[in-house]
């Protein structure tokens, strides 16, 4: 997994509630036996329009946007299904932290697996962020400070994050290289288990 | 400390606990599908690693399997083709048990896991699939992961995870006619928001909920997703043992008794204490179904379209705007003068026997609309041929419904049953996003009753002018 620890670059705003993982990657794309090449997917019923042209005043295809490293949107980010394609198609088009009020739980958790940052911050901050977004001002994420800025305009927001996923993004760890390192644990559980509930 | 079911199942699964509150926790049962697994097994190739339990492990394709009898010659679509031979192959490879297409035993994943009695209570289940939460009907805790997550389970047979927190739902009073658990599902969507319940696991109670049967348990867990929680659970009881007892993959003779003693230490202390708690009284449930692109738009089917003009909140108003226009809906329209052209009756929702009987008895003797198509696609090989026995398929048939072979099929539309841009589906399935069936295609989630009722009529139906 990629680390991540400063990031500066433009956000694209999409003032939507509710982005759900059908709209973010549609399911016809779902039939790849890869994790990569999903970003020119992306958002595609938003980006595309049904014979496949680019959907002019959609954010990602403005010029300014079409290079954002950075997505802002409503509540509820990414609810529905688990697809880690979501984060997937996301990454690959070059997006490495969402700002929202809100994620949705599987979501907000398969962004940590792919070295992706869902930031939350209160609406209100949002929408600072979001005008200054519009205007072209880029923003600057510091993981290690927990600090959104803006330059020129010196805004700036802290933001909390969990512990250990800080400590994971930043030093770009495996979920599965950790886990590994309590393989004896692992192994007591299931030895007492095979006492304790036969019939598992 | 009273703890409740879910403190119980968590704190017994328990491997490892770091001090910033971080656990490892250990997974008895992981269910597998071809969508969500190729990228995992390819991560555990690269890495040289093995699968650790494959006899916790049971695979099967379902989200991109076709519908139609042909199938057994083989998949058309050559993608959908390549992902359930990547998985047939991948299984082989790795030594897990697999249901292919032309066992009687394939369906959906969440379907067939109860069925075979993989699914117990107390265990943890996980699968690469947001509708796990399904399982949770027989007190699992069960829950969808991403598919970097398939893999830690698959190498590890564990789960990097941090507690959720407990939400009751209670359900007490008397269902009227013709409310089913989907109905009292989409209620409490409605009531509480997609979000409503993030970052919670939802345990339903109540006296409606003790009656329901354990398929009808499995629709309402089915949807907690919906309501934005990790998971959804109902205490285990008489009625979860009864389903169980000689399931082909549940506890034997011994093994049985000693299982079910330990099922009976599972639900909830009386006074343990909820972080949340909702209630709902059960006699003010209508028919229910949904208006917008999300689950959270329900509404009675005696109501009307909703007007944004009287929502105040902003965010909220412009996404009812933007749904009644994806919808092609108007403000004050009657949903029964809404027309319908298509009828999905089937997925992990609401594709089992007592659904299939539900459809069945408003359909004998009746005929479904001549501009509507009616697809019913049982959800499993094994709910098919329930239903032959019984003779719902000559029913749904001869009514003019099209009685398909199992798997996801239209509630997602990753095969060839889905929507064309602007048709209208009333849908027994849990999901009413933009394009969810098919690109522009329109949803309408309901009971499977309801369904029937919009098939026969043409338009979205009060199924209770038809029992």
């Amino acid at each position: 997994m990629e680390k991540f620890s400063q990031l500066t670059g433009q956000a694209a705003p999409l003032p939507v509630a509710n982005i759900d993982t059908d709209a973010i990657i549609p399911k016809q794309f779902l039939k790849t036996i890869k994790r990569t090449g999903l970003g020119k997917y992306l958002f595609n019923d938003w980006r595309y329009s049904p014979d496949n042209q680019e959907v002019g005043d959609f954010v990602l295809n403005k010029p300014g946007f079409r290079e954002s490293t950075i997505l802002i949107a409503g509540p509820n980010f990414g609810c529905g299904s688990s697809r880690e394609h979501a984060p997937w198609a996301l990454l690959d088009f070059g997006i490495r932290c969402i700002i929202a009020p809100s994620f949705a739980d599987i979501f907000f958790n398969n962004c940590f697996k792919n070295g992706v940052l869902p930031l939350v911050l209160p609406q209100d901050c949002i929408d600072q962020l979001m005008d200054l977004a519009q205007k072209g001002v880029p923003l600057t994420i510091d993981l290690e400070t927990q600090r959104v800025t803006t330059f020129p305009h010196n805004v700036h927001f802290d933001f909390d994050i969990d512990p250990f996923r800080k400590h994971c993004l930043l030093k770009g760890l495996d979920d599965i290289g950790l886990t590994e390192q309590l393989i004896s644990n692992i192994s007591v559980y299931e030895k007492n288990m095979k006492n304790e509930k036969l019939w598992l | 400390m009273p703890k409740t079911l879910y403190d119980k199942i968590w704190e017994s699964h328990l491997v490892h606990r770091q001090d910033d509150g971080t656990c490892l926790i250990y997974i008895d049962r992981h269910l597998v599908h071809e969508v969500t697994s190729p990228q995992a097994f390819e991560g555990l190739r690269s890495a040289n690693r093995k699968v650790r339990r494959p006899d916790l492990t049971l695979a099967v394709a379902d989200h991109n399997v076709p519908t139609t009898v042909d199938r057994l010659q083989g998949i058309r679509e050559e993608e959908s083709r390549l992902q359930v031979d990547t998985l047939a192959n991948n299984v082989r490879e790795f030594g897990i048990e697999y249901f292919s297409m032309d066992d009687v035993r394939q369906g959906i994943v969440h379907i067939i896991g109860p069925e075979q009695g993989f699914t117990l209570p107390g265990t943890t289940i996980v699968c690469g699939d947001s509708h796990t939460a399904t399982h949770g009907a027989f007190g699992a805790l069960a829950f969808g992961i991403g598919t970097t997550e398939v893999e830690h389970v698959l190498a590890t047979q564990t789960l990097i995870a941090t507690p959720s927190k407990n939400m009751r739902v209670t359900v007490n009073g008397v269902l009227s006619l013709g409310v089913t658990a989907k109905d009292i599902i989409l209620a409490i969507i409605g009531m509480i928001g997609t979000a409503g319940a993030t970052g919670y696991v939802i345990e339903y109670a109540g006296e409606v909920i003790q009656s329901l049967s354990m398929e009808s348990r499995m629709t309402i867990c089915n949807m907690s997703i919906e309501a934005g929680a990790r998971a959804g659970l109902i205490a285990p009881d008489l009625t979860t043992f009864e389903y169980l007892k000689d399931r082909p993959r549940a506890p034997q003779g011994e093994h049985w008794n000693k299982a079910v003693a330990y099922w009976k230490t599972l639900p909830s202390d009386v006074d343990a204490v909820y972080d949340k708690e909702i209630s709902l009284d059960a006699n003010t449930i209508a028919p229910t179904l949904t208006w917008g692109t999300s689950p959270e738009d329900v509404v009675p089917i005696t109501g009307v379209v909703p007007d944004p003009s009287l929502v105040k909140d902003d965010v909220k108003k412009r996404a009812m705007l933007r749904a009644l226009d994806y919808m092609g809906l108007h403000a004050g329209t009657k949903l029964t003068e809404i027309k319908v052209d298509k009828v999905f009756i089937g997925s992990c929702t609401n594709g089992r026997l007592e659904d299939l009987r539900a459809v069945a008895a408003i359909a004998q003797g009746r005929r479904v609309s001549p501009h509507v198509q009616a697809l019913v696609v049982p959800g499993s090989g094994l709910v098919k041929e329930a239903a032959e026995k019984e003779g719902l398929d000559k029913i749904l048939i001869e009514a003019g419904f099209e009685w398909r072979e199992p798997g996801c099929s239209m509630c997602l539309a990753m095969n060839d049953d889905r929507l064309q841009p602007g048709e209208r589906c009333a849908s027994t399935s849990n999901r009413n996003f933009e394009g969810r069936q098919g690109r522009g295609g329109r949803t309408h989630l309901m009971s499977p009753a309801m369904a029937a009722a919009a098939a026969i009529s043409g338009r979205l139906a009060d199924v209770r002018e038809y029992n």
